[in-house]
């Protein structure tokens, strides 16, 4: 093809590109007000095809690291073809949680998480008629007695004696009162059965790329003592240990006889001898009743 | 050593005290920049990239005492990627979203602060970022987010002139340290995940008239146009994010491209795609092409050939050598003869599983397997690359080239998708694989006469800081955790760090005022100098 064809603002008449610039402004203040309006609660493209597919790609770059995808989560993210969402109910809300993220969750600023470009309204707006294209009703029935699962849970399961739920259960794993709303079930089910396929993510410090994780650590110190338990943190020099009776070590690693990290998860690892489906359906109706909240 | 650090210092008071405070910076200081250490004229410190400081009163021996001597809060969020420059006592830096201040070098008080004002639908590719100024005669140079490139009076900030490069609208945008030499200024363009077409452009330093332009994606009837199919090279990307080096004895300027585009997505663009992925060597006067070596051909994987190619010569057993290496994104150190652009060696420096073979000319191609897929696959490196922008550094004592490189694999996956002015332009995407975390970040010290890997350091997690070595037998580098480490040049081995609180996305650099030297670099969002007490 000849380059005639492209970049035509090269060949255009001044008066012709004036009037278009015009006309492309005037287009994009009825498109900002339009949005302004629309943000109390629809979305402006809501149902347009076009933007669907373009929000499909904008999720691929932007969402799908977490939310897997398709948008029926990953194992970071809760899965997104779910009617019922916990944080946004209207397009309006979506799009705030998209641009601004959420405060004390995974979930960050547009354009702060480092995949993607960060998008422009009307991208944010594609992304939404695409979440919304994939929407199902979620199963009338949820699976699993959540009843009995909390009775599991802090009883034969042995869960709480690591977790905490609403501010009952150990400190030593993951706080997992959010977990229900904020993780799929088959990803909640997997790190049960799994855990260390995928290690839980520890404090997520405001600058560094990776997120602290959920390793497990033998250090034997100047004196011999051996302590086991999770990296709080980490850096070359010294680490910061909790131990299984839930006692903070502060660690210089020059000073430590040895120091040994394990990818093997300090979580025991539930088979269906230990925790049957059933049981273990239970307490993930348990975690998704409490998470929902 | 203590005699040797009072003559150093009485050697620098001199030279401080023969040049004024504040003089014009002739192209003739930059090219003579060796003959001033006390100054860090431009990005890499010199015109050969080597980012290398000839300062030795901080050395081995005392490095172990050294403390903070100031912090400067830039008030900026996100990643403060700048390379500050000192000329007699006033260090330039920038910040997020195009801001430049100057400093009283000694004690971090600001002089001057210089805020660009953005439009609000810029097209950042990654971060509102921004890696430093140039300076030449009595300006100072900054290429901003919007595509512009502004000249600012070095003593004042003031605007001297302000030229638009390109559209921001459709993804052009600078981040960049712009590279001022003989009454030039050259800066290449970001936007390869926006599908720019790419571009080098010098401007006239004092007015800022455009002098030329080189197009990273050659059009109709020029050579290389061929390597793109159909109307393909319309949106070709090819980017020129990082700052080049330059050769006054050839008088070429040497500068990296970045990616094609779609970086995802080879479909569509059959072909080499040059001068994606490539080192250019261009006639500092004219633009024009003498010569070019692609790293990565028809990429598939986002590895921009961004890094910084280093000047070195040798003088072996085999004579003369006049070569320019590259520790690149895909994972490979490579070693050309800079006269010829010719190949001399290219050998892997970190974890790489794209690669099992090598052309006629010895350069790593591709496996057929590595191709991204709908529903994505393992690959080594990830995008993010072995190495990325994160500056090396070269000592000519050691003879080790310093790198910080990452070993960790993406999963790559691709779609059909058209282009769409101003909006991103991948082609799909990548994510870190799980199955082969943990990701490992180091500090490589490098043989280039071997290509081999001599020394490593591993810090915890891969870090995005760059390398700065000293003639003070050390080199210094920052990590993801915060730290601020300096290690013996020779092996590697901590000597001394600092926690500052935020973790590093910059290269540290050397000054010395007054005779004391110092060791600069910006960590979470202040710029932090360390020194002796």
């Amino acid at each position: 093809m000849s380059s005639t064809t492209h970049r035509a603002e090269g060949t255009m008449r001044m008066s012709e590109r004036s009037r278009r610039h015009m006309l492309a402004a005037l287009a994009l203040c009825f498109a900002v007000t339009t949005w302004v309006h629309a943000g109390d609660d629809r979305n402006p493209l809501a149902g347009d095809p076009k933007a669907v597919k373009a929000g499909e790609y904008e999720f691929r770059i932007n969402c799908a690291l977490c939310h897997g995808l398709g948008a029926r989560g990953g194992g970071r993210g809760p899965d997104l073809t779910r009617a019922q969402k916990k944080h946004t109910h209207s397009d309006s809300e979506m799009f705030q949680v998209i641009s601004n993220g959420i405060a004390g969750t995974a979930m960050p600023a547009n354009g702060t998480n480092g995949q993607g470009v960060g998008m422009t309204d009307e991208e944010i707006w594609q992304i939404i008629a695409y979440i919304r294209s994939q929407e199902v009703k979620a199963p009338s029935q949820p699976l699993g007695n959540a009843t009995h699962g909390k009775d599991l849970f802090y009883g034969d399961a042995n869960c709480s004696l690591c977790h905490m739920v609403a501010g009952k259960g150990g400190r030593f794993g993951p706080e997992l009162t959010g977990v229900g709303g904020s993780r799929t079930r088959e990803a909640i089910i997997d790190s049960v059965r799994n855990p260390s396929r995928r290690l839980a993510w520890g404090l997520n410090e405001a600058t560094k790329e990776f997120p602290q994780e959920y390793e497990s650590v033998t250090v034997v110190t100047a004196d011999g003592k051996e302590i086991k338990g999770v990296t709080l943190n980490e850096d070359s020099f010294t680490v910061q240990i909790m131990d299984t009776n839930e006692q903070i070590h502060l660690l210089e690693k020059d000073k430590l006889r040895s120091f040994q990290k394990s990818r093997e998860s300090a979580m025991p690892k539930y088979n269906a001898d230990t925790l049957s489906d059933k049981e273990l359906d239970d307490i993930v109706a348990y975690l998704i009743s409490v998470g929902a909240k | 050593m203590r005699g040797r650090d009072l003559l150093l210092a009485i050697s620098l008071a001199a030279v401080a005290f023969a040049t004024p405070a504040h003089s014009q910076v002739t192209f003739d200081r930059l090219l003579n920049s060796s003959k001033e250490p006390q100054n860090w004229m431009t990005y890499s410190g010199d015109y050969l990239g080597r980012r290398f400081s000839a300062l030795d009163q901080v050395s081995t021996a005392n490095a172990s005492a050294l403390t903070a001597k100031w912090v400067y809060q830039t008030a900026a969020t996100g990643k403060l990627e700048t390379s500050p420059l000192v000329v007699d006592g006033i260090l330039y830096a920038t910040a997020q979203d195009d801001r430049a201040f100057a400093l009283d070098a000694r004690t971090g008080r600001p002089i001057w602060m210089y805020q660009h004002a953005l439009p609000g639908d810029i097209r950042p590719c990654c971060g509102r970022v921004n890696r430093g100024l140039a300076i030449l005669g009595d300006k100072v140079f900054l290429g901003t987010l919007d595509a512009h490139v502004i000249a600012l009076d070095a003593k004042t900030g003031n605007v001297a002139w302000d030229v638009v490069a390109a559209d921001y609208r459709t993804g052009n945008s600078f981040t960049v340290a712009p590279l001022a030499l003989k009454d030039l200024v050259v800066i290449g363009v970001s936007g390869g995940e926006y599908g720019v077409r790419g571009f080098i452009d010098a401007y006239d330093a004092a007015t800022g008239k455009r002098r030329w332009r080189f197009y990273t994606v050659p059009g109709p009837g020029e050579p290389g146009h061929e390597t793109w199919e159909g109307d393909s090279w319309q949106v070709g990307g090819a980017p020129a994010w990082n700052t080049g080096t330059y050769d006054a004895a050839t008088n070429q300027i040497f500068w990296p491209t970045g990616n094609p585009a779609p970086s995802n997505r080879g479909e569509g663009r059959s072909g080499d795609n040059l001068y994606s992925n490539t080192l250019l060597a261009l006639n500092a006067d004219t633009g024009k092409l003498n010569w070019y070596f692609q790293f990565t051909k028809h990429d598939e994987h986002d590895w921009d050939a961004t890094q910084v190619p280093v000047i070195i010569d040798t003088n072996g057993d085999s004579g003369a050598k006049h070569l320019i290496a590259q520790a690149d994104r895909n994972g490979f150190f490579y070693v050309l003869d800079r006269t010829s652009g010719k190949l001399i060696s290219a050998n892997p420096y970190g974890k790489t599983t794209w690669s099992d073979a090598k052309d006629g000319e010895g350069r790593p191609i591709a496996n057929q397997s590595a191709s991204p897929t709908l529903e994505g696959h393992t690959v080594c490196p990830g995008a993010a690359g072995t190495t990325n922008f994160m500056a090396p550094a070269y000592d000519p004592q050691t003879g080790l080239f310093y790198v910080t490189a990452r070993d960790q694999c993406d999963i790559f996956s691709t779609a059909p998708q058209p282009y769409e002015a101003g909006h991103a332009y991948y082609g799909s995407a990548y994510f870190p694989s799980e199955e082969a975390k943990p990701y490992r970040g180091f500090l490589k010290a490098i043989d280039p006469a071997t290509g081999q890997v001599k020394w490593k350091f591993e810090h915890t997690s891969p870090t995005w800081s760059g390398v700065l070595s000293t003639a003070g037998g050390l080199v210094f580098t920052g990590d993801a955790e915060g730290n601020f480490i300096a290690m013996d040049a020779a092996a590697g081995k901590p000597q001394w760090h600092f926690q500052m609180g935020g973790a590093v996305y910059a290269p540290p650099m050397a000054f010395a005022v007054d005779g004391r030297e110092y060791i600069a670099i910006a960590a979470g969002s202040a710029i932090y100098a360390f020194g002796l007490p």
